[in-house]
C-alpha cells in the first residue's frame, strides 16, 4: 500500500526512535503508537501537505477486559486529498486512565471524546469541556466497560428530586 | 398617550402578582436570559435540548444536551449475534431504516469476508436510494413546516407514503423494515414491487417540481433561510459535518463517489454541491439529491441481473425457511447460526456508507465469537448537531428552528 510507505517515511523523519506499528486488514490500514505521541502524530497527519487528514470521522475506545493495557483508543480519520481512511490506535492502561485530547486539532473531537469518557471513563487531558455526554452527570459508572452488567445496576439512576 | 404606572394598578392585585412569581419589573432586554429549548419542543425534531443564552432575541451562546433517547445500542450489540442486531438498526435513523439495514449488512459482510450476490446488491442500491428520497422528503417538509409553510409537509409526506407502499410490498413492513440479511436480502424483489418502483420514479420528478415551486418562489421561506446559519467549508470539515450539510458548504465529498460500495462505481450520477453554506443551500442540496437518486434507481433497474439474492455459504448465511423444514443439512446450519452465531474471523473493520443524514459508520471488533466484542455506531446526526452552537451564534431565536431543521437531525440516531 502506498500510504503505508509514505506514512512510514514521514513518521521516521519526525519521530526517530519511536515505535510505530502498521497493520492491514481487509484493505484498512491501522497505525498504532504510544499514547504520549497522540497529539504530535495527529498534528503531523493533519498538517502535512502530502497527507492532509482533515476529517476526523470517529473516536472511540475498546475495552479488552483482562488485557494488561485494558483500553485502546481508536481514531478514524479521512484524507480528502488522498481519498484514504486511516485508523489510529493508542493503548491506555486502567491504572493511568488518561490520554491527551486532540480537540485542538479537530474541533469535532470534542463530542467524540466526551462520549468516550462517558462510556469508558478514559480522561482526556486538556479537553475544554469534559462532561458526561449521554448519561446524567450524577451517574457513577461507565456503561460500555465490560464489567458493567447489561441489565444495569439497580438504583444507579435515581429519579429527579421533587 | 398616558402611561400606566404601578400606581394605577390595584395594589392588592400587584401584591398578589409579585408574591406569586419571581417576576422582575426591570427591563428584560438589559439582562441576558437563559432559555431552555426542548427536550419536548416540536421543532427540535425529537428530544433535543438546547440551552440558549439570549440577549433580547439574539442568541449569544448555545449548549446542546443529548441523551434523552439513549438506549445503549452499542452495549446491546455486544450481547447479541450479528443477525439479532438487524432489527435494532431500524431504530437508529427511523426515517430511513432500509439504508441502516444495508449499512449493517455491509459492515458484517466485510468483517466476515463475504459478499452478497449481484442481484441482492442492486436491490440494496435501489432501496438505499428510495430511503434517501423518503428521508429527504421528510427533511424538506419538516423544514418548511418549522418555519410556517404547512402545505409542503403534506405534499412531501404524500410522496413518501408511496415509498412506504413499496416497502409494504417488498418486505411486509412499512416503517421498521429489517429487510437485509447477512449475505443478501430477505426475499427477492417481486415483479409488483419493481413495477411500483417504476411507477414511482416516473411520476416523482413532476411532484417534486410542484413542491419546489411552492417553496422556491415563496419569499418568506427563502428569506428565513437565505444567509442563515452560514458555515464555511473549512469549518464544516473541522466540525466533522458529513452528508448534505457538508455538501451545502461546497465540499465535494460523497462516500458513494469517494469510496464506492455496492455498485455505485458503475452508476452515473452527480455529487450535488452548493457553495453558500447556509440553510437554503442545505435545502437545495437535499432537493437535488433526490433527482440524482432517481437517476441511480433508473440505472439500477436497467442493469439488475436475474439470479440468487442470498449468498450460498452455509456457515455464514442463514438458509431459506423452506429449506430448513425440508433438508437436514440446512436445519443443522440454521441451528448453529441461531445458537452460536456466524463467528467472523478475529479482526476489526470500519465500514462507512453515505446515509441520507451523512456518513453512517460501523466499527466492529470480532474476537471470533458469535457476537461482536465491540460495536461503535458513528452516527451522522450526532456529529452534525455539534455544529449547532457555531451556526446559531448571533442569530435570532426564530432562526434556531430553521437551522436545526436544515441540519435534519434524527434523535434516534444521535442518541443511539
Amino acid at each position: 500500500m502506498e500510504l503505508k510507505e509514505l506514512l512510514d517515511q514521514k513518521l521516521k523523519e519526525k519521530f526517530s526512535g519511536e515505535n510505530f506499528i502498521f497493520n492491514e486488514y481487509r484493505n484498512e490500514l491501522t497505525l498504532s503508537f504510544d499514547k504520549k505521541n497522540v497529539v504530535s502524530v495527529c498534528k503531523l497527519l493533519k498538517e502535512d501537505p502530502d497527507l492532509q487528514f482533515k476529517l476526523c470521522e470517529d473516536i472511540t475506545a475498546v475495552d479488552w477486559a483482562k488485557r494488561k493495557d485494558r483500553f485502546t483508543v481508536v481514531y478514524h480519520i479521512f484524507s480528502l486529498k488522498l481519498n484514504l481512511r486511516l485508523a489510529l490506535k493508542a493503548n491506555v492502561d486502567e491504572a493511568d486512565c488518561n490520554i491527551d485530547s486532540v480537540c485542538s486539532i479537530w474541533k469535532t473531537a470534542n463530542w467524540h471524546e466526551r462520549e468516550t469518557y462517558d462510556m469508558y471513563g478514559i480522561k482526556f487531558n486538556n479537553h475544554p469541556d469534559l462532561r458526561r455526554f449521554y448519561m446524567p452527570e450524577e451517574f457513577e459508572y461507565h456503561p460500555l466497560r465490560k464489567d458493567f452488567p447489561l441489565m444495569g445496576i439497580p438504583g444507579s439512576l435515581p429519579l429527579p428530586k421533587k | 398617550m398616558q402611561k400606566i404606572t404601578k400606581e394605577d394598578v390595584n395594589p392588592k392585585i400587584l401584591d398578589a402578582l409579585l408574591a406569586d412569581t419571581e417576576l422582575s419589573v426591570e427591563d428584560a432586554l438589559e439582562n441576558e436570559m437563559i432559555l431552555n429549548m426542548g427536550p419536548q419542543h416540536p421543532a427540535t425534531h425529537g428530544v433535543l435540548r438546547l440551552l440558549l443564552r439570549l440577549d433580547g432575541e439574539t442568541v449569544m451562546g448555545c449548549v446542546p444536551e443529548l441523551g434523552y433517547l439513549h438506549r445503549g445500542y452499542e452495549k446491546l450489540a455486544e450481547n447479541m449475534s450479528y443477525y439479532e442486531f438487524i432489527p435494532h438498526t431500524d431504530r437508529l435513523d427511523y426515517l430511513s431504516p432500509m439504508a441502516n439495514n444495508v449499512a449493517w449488512a455491509l459492515a458484517v459482510e466485510k468483517l466476515a469476508g463475504i459478499e452478497a450476490p449481484p442481484r441482492a446488491q442492486y436491490i440494496r442500491m435501489i432501496i438505499t436510494e428510495l430511503a434517501r428520497i423518503a428521508s429527504h422528503l421528510v427533511a424538506i417538509g419538516a423544514l418548511a413546516m418549522d418555519i410556517g409553510a404547512l402545505t409542503v409537509f403534506l405534499w412531501t409526506l404524500r410522496e413518501r407514503e408511496k415509498i412506504l407502499d413499496v416497502w409494504d410490498i417488498l418486505c411486509g413492513a412499512r416503517f421498521t423494515n429489517s429487510y437485509t440479511r447477512i449475505g443478501g436480502v430477505a426475499n427477492d424483489a417481486q415483479p409488483e414491487a419493481i413495477a411500483k418502483v417504476k411507477w414511482f420514479i416516473d411520476q416523482y420528478l413532476e411532484n417534486l417540481d410542484e413542491c419546489e415551486k411552492l417553496l422556491n418562489t415563496n419569499r418568506i421561506f427563502v428569506e428565513r433561510l437565505d444567509g442563515v446559519g452560514i458555515i464555511t467549508a473549512d469549518d464544516a470539515i473541522d466540525l466533522g459535518l458529513t452528508g448534505p450539510s457538508l455538501r451545502g458548504s461546497g465540499v465535494d465529498f460523497d462516500l458513494r463517489r469517494a469510496q464506492p460500495y455496492l455498485f455505485y462505481n458503475e452508476m452515473d450520477f452527480k455529487v450535488i454541491t452548493f457553495p453558500d453554506g447556509d440553510s437554503l443551500a442545505r435545502y437545495f442540496v437535499r432537493a437535488d439529491e433526490t433527482r440524482e437518486s432517481i437517476k441511480i434507481i433508473r440505472q439500477s433497474l436497467d442493469k439488475m441481473p436475474q439470479g440468487e439474492t442470498l449468498l450460498n455459504q452455509p456457515k455464514k448465511v442463514l438458509p431459506k425457511k423452506a429449506e430448513i423444514y425440508s433438508k437436514m443439512e440446512e436445519l443443522i446450519h440454521d441451528f448453529m447460526i441461531v445458537n452460536f452465531g456466524i463467528n467472523p474471523p478475529v479482526g476489526e473493520i470500519y465500514q462507512a456508507v453515505e446515509n441520507p443524514k451523512g456518513e453512517l459508520g460501523f466499527y466492529l471488533v470480532s474476537t471470533g465469537e458469535g457476537h461482536p466484542w465491540k460495536c461503535k455506531i458513528r452516527s451522522p446526526s450526532m456529529v452534525n448537531l455539534q455544529s449547532v452552537p457555531h451556526l446559531v451564534k448571533g442569530r435570532m431565536i426564530s432562526d434556531v428552528v430553521a437551522i436545526v431543521g436544515s441540519l435534519d437531525p434524527v434523535m434516534g440516531e444521535a442518541d443511539k
